[in-house]
C-alpha cells in the first residue's frame, strides 16, 4: 500500500499535442481516487503515467514516497484490475485466482493462504473448488478481482473497468469494487467518464477538463460547491441549472430574463465577493432540487416557468421547464448532442411525486436561494468569499 | 441493421442472409460449423461456412467491434500477420450487441490443438518464438497488443516451424511508436496469460509432461528481450569496420524478415554510433519471388524451401541438357513436371491436412530421410508415394480448410476447426 502523488505532470505527444498540464494530486494512503472528466480530458492519459504506459513528460510522479518517473510498470508494483480478465476452465476458482503466484513461484502453503484471503474478501470462499463455467457473472468479476488481491500491489489502477457490463451487473459492481477496496485499503485510481459512477465510488474525485485540473474533492463539496461552472455542470444528474443573471445594484435583488428574484441579505453575507458584482452580469445555478413547486402559503424567492416536460419517477417528478433567460452551457460538460437539445432557457426541477402539474402548465417554483450558486461571466469561477 | 465491409465485399455477401436479428448464440443456421480446440474467448464466438470461405463472428458492443475493425485493417495495412477482418453487422435490434466477421486463417491451428497432437516434438520452442516474433513485430509496428496470449493467436505451420498470427486486437491501441512501459507491460501480460494458458492445459490434463508452464514465460520474455535488441540495439563502430558491419547487422535484419527503415550514424569520441530503426518487412521476398516464379503462395520458409528446390531442379535440367537453362523456364518445368504431379497425387481424404507448399515440404523432407536410410536418393516420386501412406494419414484432422470439406466436417461428429477469435 502507498500514496501516490502527481506533482506537475504534463503530458505533451510527439505531435504536440498537450494532453495533460501541470496536474497535480495527491493520492492518500488507501484513498479511493475517480479520475473523471469528458471524453479527451487527459484522465486515461494521467491514468496511464502512474501505470507507466505513457512516459511523463516533465512534473514528478511518487509512489510510495519514491520517484518513479523512470520506472518499468512491472518495477511500480501496481495492478491494473478487471483488463480483459480470461477465466481458465479446467482450473479451479482457487487456481484462477492464484495461478499467477504460482508462475511466480511462490510456496504452496503461502499462495494458499493469500487465496483463501482474498476468497473471504471476495466472498468467493464456498467457490474455490468449483470450476468458472459454474459461476455466475458477478462471480466471475470477482474472480478476476482476486487475482489482482492476491498480489498485494501498493496501488489499483482500473480504467473504466466496468463499462463493457450490462447496467445491472454495473451497479452490482461498482458497490463491490467499493466494499472490496474499503476491506483491503489499497490506494486505488479509477477512471471513468460518468459522473455518477464517480460521485457514487470515489472518497474522492478528480475532475479533468482538456487536460486541466478543474477540482479535486469529495463528491458532497463538488457537488455542493463546484469551483467553477463546468464542475457545476459535469456534476449531478440532471445538471445544474445554469443562467445569465444580473445583480441588483442594491444587491437584494437578481434578474433573470424578465423576472426578478428577491436576495436575502444573508446571501451576500455569506458571499462577500458578490460585492464586486452589484449592477454587473454574473451566472447563477440551481440544482433541480432546489427548485420545490411552491405551496400555497409560501413566501419567499419564485421562479416561474412553463413546463415542457415531465417524467414521473414514483417517488418524484423531474419537471422540464423554460423561462426567458438564457440558458449557459458549460462545453464539454454535456455531449455535443445533448448540448445541441437544449432550448434556451431550458432548466429542471424535481418536485413531488402529489403535484399538480401538467406539460403547458405555467408553474411556480420555491427558489432555494441559499442554495443558489453565483460564477463570474467571464473566468466560469465560483464567486464565494 | 447495418453491414460495414471492407471491399471486396462480394465474397461475403452470401453471409447477409444469416439471422442476425437474433443473439449469436442461439442461431440454427445450417452454415454453422462447431470448431474443436478452440482458444479461450470471453464472447460469444460462433463459425460459418459459406463460399468455400470459413468465417468467424464474434458478438461484441459497437464501440469495441468497431474499433476493432479498425485495428484489424491497419494491421493488414502495415502487414502484420493477423486474420483478415470481412467487416461488422451493427444495429442487430434491441439488446444485440454488434457482431465482428474476421476470415478464418486457412490451414490454421491453435495452441491447444499443436499440445494435443504433437507431430515433431512438443512444440513449445516453436509457439514461443512464432509468438515473440508476432509481438515483435506489433511492436516495431507501433501496436500495443493488451491481450497476448496463446487463445489469441492462430498458428501455421511453415516448412516446419510455426508462423503466428494476431486474431483478437479488441485491446489493441495504435500508437506512433510504443513506449518502453507500453511494451514490457505488453510482454509482462503475455508472459502471465500463456503460463495460465498451460496452467489451464495442465489442469485438463492435455499438457505433454515434459512442458513446464512455469518457465514458459520467462522463456517468452528472454526471447523478447533478446529479439527486441538484436532488431533494435545501438553499437559502436570503428570507422575501418563501419561498412562491413553494417552490410552484416541487415543482413541479419532481414534473414529474421525485418527491415531498416531508417540508419543513423552518430560521432563520438570513441568511433560512430549505429542507431537502426527497424521496420517490419514487406511479404516475405521469397514468398514474393516463388509466386512471381509460379504463381504458388507459399509462408515464407516454405517458398525458401521450395525456391531450393527449384534451383536444385534447375542444375538438374543444366546437367541433363549440357546447356544453361533460365530460371524462368526452369522454374516453370519444374511446377509442371514436380510441383503439380505430387499435389494432384494428395489423396482426396486427405488435402485438408496441410497447406499443399507445407505438404510438398515435408515430403522433401521424408525424401531425404529415406535416400539416407536407402543410402541413395530414392527420388520425390517414391518420396511422394510413401509420404502419403506412412506419414500425412497421421497429421491431425484439420482443424478447418477453405474446401468444401469445412460443409462435410460440419455435418460429422467431433470435427471442426479452431480459434479463439
Amino acid at each position: 500500500m502507498a500514496p501516490v502523488k502527481l506533482e506537475k505532470i504534463n503530458k505533451v505527444y510527439e505531435n504536440g499535442f498537450h494532453a495533460v498540464k501541470d496536474l497535480s494530486v495527491d493520492i492518500a494512503d488507501g484513498e479511493f481516487m475517480v479520475l473523471v472528466g469528458p471524453s479527451g480530458c487527459g484522465k486515461t492519459t494521467a491514468l496511464r503515467m502512474v501505470a507507466g504506459l505513457e512516459d511523463i513528460t516533465s512534473g514528478i510522479l511518487r509512489i510510495g514516497g519514491k520517484e518513479a518517473n523512470d520506472e518499468t510498470p512491472k518495477q511500480r508494483d501496481i495492478a491494473m484490475v478487471f483488463q480483459n480478465y480470461a477465466l481458465y476452465p479446467h482450473m479451479t476458482v482457487a487456481e484462477n485466482i492464484g495461478f499467477a503466484l504460482k508462475l511466480r513461484k511462490l510456496p504452496k502453503d503461502q499462495l494458499k493462504a493469500k487465496v483463501n484471503e482474498a476468497a473471504e474478501i471476495l466472498g468467493l470462499t464456498a467457490w474455490l473448488d468449483r470450476k468458472p463455467g459454474q459461476l455466475s457473472g458477478g462471480q466471475r468479476q470477482r474472480v478476476a478481482m482476486g487475482r489482482a488481491i492476491v498480489r498485494e500491489p501498493s496501488v489499483f489502477l482500473m480504467d473504466e473497468p466496468l463499462s463493457n457490463l450490462d447496467a445491472k451487473l454495473r451497479v452490482q459492481m461498482r458497490a463491490e469494487v467499493q466494499r472490496i477496496q474499503r476491506r483491503i485499503g489499497v490506494s486505488t485510481i479509477y477512471v471513468t467518464h460518468d459522473q455518477v459512477e464517480a460521485m457514487t465510488m470515489g472518497d474522492r474525485v478528480t475532475v479533468l477538463r482538456s487536460g486541466v485540473l478543474q477540482q479535486v474533492d469529495t463528491p458532497q463539496v463538488l457537488y455542493d460547491n463546484p469551483d467553477n461552472i463546468f464542475v457545476a455542470a459535469f456534476i449531478g444528474s440532471p445538471s445544474m441549472n445554469l443562467y445569465d443573471a444580473v445583480l441588483g445594484e442594491s444587491m437584494r435583488s437578481l434578474k433573470l430574463g424578465s423576472q426578478e428574484i428577491d436576495l436575502p441579505e444573508s446571501v451576500v453575507l455569506a458571499r462577500p465577493a458578490l460585492r464586486r458584482y452589484a449592477g454587473k452580469k454574473v451566472v447563477v445555478g440551481l440544482r433541480p432540487e432546489h427548485l420545490p413547486a411552491e405551496s400555497d402559503n409560501a413566501t419567499g424567492p419564485k421562479l416561474v416557468g412553463d413546463v415542457e416536460l415531465i417524467e414521473a419517477l414514483g417517488s418524484e417528478q423531474v419537471v422540464h421547464f423554460t423561462i426567458d433567460a438564457n440558458r449557459v452551457l458549460a462545453e464539454g460538460a454535456v455531449d455535443k448532442d445533448e448540448a445541441a437539445a437544449v432550448k434556451h432557457g431550458e432548466g429542471v426541477a424535481r418536485v413531488g411525486a402529489k403535484v399538480p402539474v401538467k406539460v403547458g402548465d405555467r408553474i411556480t417554483f420555491a427558489v432555494s436561494i441559499e442554495d443558489m450558486k453565483f460564477f463570474d461571466e467571464a473566468t466560469g469561477l465560483a464567486i464565494r468569499s | 441493421m447495418r453491414f460495414v465491409f471492407s471491399p471486396p465485399a462480394d465474397e461475403a455477401a452470401g453471409l447477409l442472409t444469416l439471422p442476425f436479428g437474433e443473439p449469436l448464440e442461439e442461431w440454427q443456421d445450417k452454415r454453422l460449423v462447431e470448431i474443436r480446440q478452440r482458444g479461450l474467448s470471453r464472447h460469444v464466438v460462433r463459425f460459418v461456412a459459406d463460399g468455400g470461405e470459413l468465417y468467424a463472428l464474434k458478438s461484441i458492443s459497437e464501440r469495441l467491434a468497431r474499433r476493432e475493425y479498425r485495428l484489424l485493417r491497419a494491421l493488414a495495412e502495415r502487414g502484420v500477420p493477423a486474420v483478415k477482418v470481412v467487416g461488422i453487422v451493427v444495429d442487430r435490434g434491441p439488446d444485440l450487441d454488434a457482431i465482428l466477421v474476421t476470415r478464418f486463417l486457412e490451414y490454421s491451428t491453435t495452441y491447444r490443438a499443436l499440445f494435443s497432437n504433437p507431430r515433431v516434438g512438443h512444440p513449445s520452442d516453436r509457439l514461443l518464438d512464432a509468438l515473440v516474433e508476432l509481438l515483435v513485430r506489433l511492436h516495431l509496428s507501433g501496436f500495443f497488443w493488451g491481450d497476448c496470449s496463446l487463445s489469441n493467436t492462430l498458428f501455421r505451420y511453415d516448412a516446419g516451424t510455426l508462423a503466428a498470427y494476431l486474431v483478437d486486437a479488441e485491446t489493441s491501441e495504435q500508437h506512433p511508436s510504443l513506449s518502453t512501459g507500453q511494451r514490457l507491460w505488453d510482454v509482462e501480460l503475455a508472459t502471465e496469460r500463456t503460463g495460465g494458458e498451460l496452467l489451464d492445459l495442465q489442469a485438463g490434463g492435455l499438457l505433454p509432461a515434459e512442458v513446464d508452464p512455469l518457465s514458459f514465460g520467462e522463456k517468452l520474455s528472454q526471447r523478447y528481450d533478446r529479439l527486441w535488441d538484436e532488431l533494435t540495439r545501438e553499437e559502436k563502430l570503428r570507422p575501418t569496420e563501419q561498412r562491413h558491419r553494417i552490410a552484416k547487422r541487415l543482413r541479419r535484419l532481414n534473414d529474421l524478415g525485418f527491415d531498416a527503415d531508417e540508419l543513423e550514424l552518430i560521432s563520438t569520441p570513441d568511433g560512430n554510433k549505429l542507431r537502426i530503426r527497424t521496420k517490419v518487412a514487406e511479404a516475405g521476398q521469397h514468398s514474393a519471388q516463388l509466386f512471381r516464379q509460379t504463381g504458388i503462395t507459399a509462408d515464407e520458409h516454405q517458398a525458401r524451401r521450395l525456391l531450393n528446390d527449384i534451383a536444385s531442379f534447375r542444375g538438374y535440367l543444366e546437367q541433363k541438357s549440357s546447356s544453361p537453362v533460365s530460371e524462368t523456364v526452369a522454374a516453370h518445368r519444374w511446377l509442371e513436371e514436380v510441383y503439380d504431379p505430387v499435389v494432384a497425387a494428395i489423396p482426396v481424404g486427405l488435402r485438408d491436412r496441410l497447406a499443399p507448399p507445407e505438404i510438398f515440404h515435408e515430403i522433401l523432407e521424408h525424401r531425404w530421410y529415406l535416400s539416407e536410410q536407402a543410402g541413395t536418393d530414392v527420388g520425390t516420386t517414391a518420396a511422394a508415394k510413401s509420404y502419403f501412406k506412412t506419414v500425412l494419414p497421421t497429421v491431425p484432422d484439420p482443424l478447418t480448410t477453405a474446401t468444401e470439406y469445412v460443409a462435410e466436417l460440419s455435418r460429422l461428429p467431433d470435427q471442426g476447426g479452431g480459434s479463439s477469435a
